[in-house]
């Protein structure tokens, strides 16, 4: 394997919910991330994605644990110090819109991150720099003057692609980049991220709900449910066979283009996600989950190594739990 | 042969704006048969949206139904009055939306708005209503709906709202429910509940119009699909052929998109291009800037809809 580029050690982050109660968003998360990789991190929406994310380049402050960059702990580090690893992590969202300043023009917007990293000398310089980035990610030159609101959703997210690649980064986090676009841009910006990464030897944490796109673009990839990893390990091996429940069921809720394979009613997940408030004890995935035993109900699995993979379950599928009945399992 | 719940004839909307006319949807065509579902599929501003509110009566200024016919149960209900469309609104059609916060008040708990929607249309006891309420809420897959009544819609997730908006569209029982793309803001698992609600919904009688941009979605629960693109229906067929001889290069190109991302590519497949600007439409066929197979006669007529194949599979392309 190549080089550890990132780590979390145990990450947790608990945000106040009023009435002196607390939303734990993030729980003892440890991953890493390999250098030129693209590490997919996929669950359903407020289960801690982003908070994970944010957490992972520095941007928000974990409540405990910590994070590696190139194996220093960069956790406690002021933000004066952290400011020369600061360009080398960046951010690109799902709606670029809320976060490119309607006011300025694609030159200006992509110049600002320049200027931030005082890249280029002068002024000739600096607009010869936003001409070449603007090639980079397929936004032709000559709207170098044009303002955001008259770009489509899809040219809207290669500015905001071409914005973070202005500080010459090693890895981008990419939170969802692709879940506001039709289906053909989308392929587009995936695209193009891939290309990129190639062309450049990024790093790629891509966050997103959708398990089809993070099957395409991932390497590997880390399930998440309701603040906490269920699994990780290589794409082909989680999608050919899942060792946690709840990956399967997601698998199982993928919607297949196809009117031939339509769903079957037992596979879906019923009842509701439990709330990130109040957290069943145990395995937080224990009230949805149809082989939870006594033992799932009060001890929190831990990730456990099985064959080079990673899992958190104490039955995980394939070794015994899913050939128990499910009824049996719940009387036990 | 069942009858048509829906059915709308040579619809056409427009917006009539300072930068000239947009027209949103162009004349739309289309049968929604009783008992079964209909799909509406394409990209983002190919007019879906307006086509259903055209329906609803719900296009707001500047836009403007300009001509056609919308017939339920045979009866056109472009003309009739305000009152009256009002009353069909709820009883007789429902319409469900993305984002449930539209049709949810947020200061009123869910089960009074959702009975509120019954008592508005029908003429029963009060305690009825609750009852009835309750079983609604339950059979959208709400547990606990005698407490979760008393809750404020910010106090759900956005599943659970969705659910509270589909009970009170469909508390009445309507003919007709048209649910524009329900399940786009919602995850998964989430949506693949909805789906086979929407389902159930139908086996018990209700026609359903399903707009979605997700062919995922359109594969799994509809009957039939129409296509549109720039405006205007450019494919349909039942399902199956749909997806498996598609006639359109628009209806093509969608279901290469969709289906490469589950293929060993390294390359996605795209349309590339962009839908093009309704104020700025292309002479011909909207779609020939972004075709692969055009030739000179598509840039410059429009097509028709002519046949391609099976019986009911219709697409707008001088080559099908
Ligand atoms: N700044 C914040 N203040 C309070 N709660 C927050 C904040 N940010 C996120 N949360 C909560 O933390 C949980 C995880 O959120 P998030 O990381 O955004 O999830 P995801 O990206 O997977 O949708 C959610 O319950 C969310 O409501
Ligand atoms: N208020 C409006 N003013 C001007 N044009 C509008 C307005 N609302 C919608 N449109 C036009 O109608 C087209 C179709 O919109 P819509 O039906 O919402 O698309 P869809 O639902 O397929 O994404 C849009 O491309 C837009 O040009
Ligand atoms: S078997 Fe137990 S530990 Fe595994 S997912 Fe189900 S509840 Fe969690
Ligand atoms: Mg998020
Ligand atoms: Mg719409």
């Amino acid at each position: 394997m190549s080089e550890i580029l990132l780590e979390a050690k145990g990450l947790t982050k608990a945000f106040p919910a009023g009435r002196g109660r607390k939303v734990h968003a993030v729980t003892d998360v440890s991953l890493k991330v390999y250098k030129g990789e693209t590490l997919g991190l996929v669950g359903e929406s407020g289960c801690g994605k982003s908070t994970l994310g944010r957490m992972m380049i520095r941007l928000l402050a974990p409540d405990s644990g910590r994070l590696l960059l190139k194996g220093g702990d960069v956790t406690g580090m002021s933000d004066r110090d952290f400011l020369r690893h600061r360009r080398q992590l960046q951010l690109i969202f799902q709606d670029p819109y809320a976060s490119l300043d309607p006011r300025l023009t694609v030159r200006e917007l992509i110049a600002e991150p320049l200027r931030t990293w005082n890249v280029c000398r002068s002024r000739d310089e600096m607009t010869a720099r936003v001409l070449e980035l603007m090639e980079d990610v397929g936004v032709p030159g000559e709207f170098l003057y044009r303002y955001p609101h008259q770009f489509s959703g899809g040219q809207r997210q290669r500015i905001g692609i071409a914005r973070a690649l202005a500080a010459d980064p090693e890895l981008i986090v990419c939170d969802e980049p692709v879940s506001a676009l039709d289906v053909p841009v989308q392929n587009q910006i995936l695209n193009l991220l891939s290309g990129l990464q190639k062309a450049r030897g990024l790093t790629y944490l891509f966050i997103s709900h959708d398990l089809s796109v993070v099957r395409h673009i991932s390497d590997r990839v880390c399930i998440m449910f309701l603040g906490m990893l269920c699994e990780i390990g290589e794409t082909e091996e989680i999608f050919s066979s899942p060792l946690h429940p709840y990956t399967r069921f997601l698998m199982n809720a993928i919607l297949l283009p196809d009117p031939h394979h339509r769903h079957e009613e037992d596979t879906l997940l019923s009842g509701e996600i439990p709330s990130a408030v109040n957290p069943p004890p145990g395995c937080r995935f224990h009230t949805r989950c149809p082989y939870a035993t006594d033992r799932c109900r009060s001890e929190v699995p831990v990730m456990r190594d099985m064959g080079g993979r990673m899992a958190a379950c104490h039955h995980p599928l394939g070794h015994g739990a899913d050939l128990r009945s499910s009824e049996e399992a719940r009387t036990s | 042969m069942g009858s048509n719940t829906l059915e709308i004839r040579q619809l056409n909307t427009s917006f009539l704006t300072q930068k000239g006319e947009v027209r949103a949807v162009m004349d739309v065509s289309l049968d929604v048969p009783e008992g079964k579902i209909t799909g509406i599929v394409g990209e983002s501003g190919c007019g879906k949206s307006v086509t259903a509110k055209s329906v609803m009566g719900l296009v707001k200024y500047p836009g403007k139904v300009m001509s056609g016919e919308i017939l339920l149960d045979g009866r056109d209900i472009r003309d009739i009055p305000e009152k009256e469309k009002c009353a069909l609104r709820g009883s007789e059609v429902s319409m469900i939306f993305q984002e449930p916060m539209t049709s949810l008040n947020p200061v009123i708990r869910i089960g009074k708005q959702v009975e509120e929607a019954l008592l508005l249309h029908k003429d029963i006891p009060k305690e009825q209503a609750r009852i009835r309420t309750v079983e609604m809420l339950e059979s959208v897959g709400i547990s606990d709906a005698g407490n979760r009544m008393r809750c404020y819609p910010h106090q759900l997730s956005g599943g659970l709202r969705q659910r509270v908006m589909i009970a009170m569209a469909m508390i009445c029982r309507p003919k007709l429910l048209i649910a524009d793309e329900p399940t786009t803001a919602l995850d998964v698992t989430v949506e693949a509940q909805i789906l086979r609600l929407m389902k159930k919904l139908c086996s018990g009688g209700t026609s359903i119009l399903l707009i979605s941009h997700n062919l995922g979605v359109i594969a799994q629960i509809c009957d039939y699909v129409y296509v549109m693109y720039a405006g205007r229906i450019v494919e349909c067929a039942d399902t199956v052929t749909l997806f498996d001889h598609p006639a359109h290069p628009y209806t093509m190109g969608l279901l290469r998109a969709a289906t490469s991302l589950r293929q060993d590519t390294e390359i996605l497949e795209t349309i590339p291009g962009v839908v093009p600007n309704l104020l700025h439409l292309p002479k011909g066929c909207s779609f020939a800037p972004r075709c692969g197979s055009c030739g000179d006669r598509c840039r410059g007529e429009m097509p028709l809809m002519y046949e391609a194949g099976e019986e009911g599979h219709m697409a707008r392309c001088f080559m099908c």
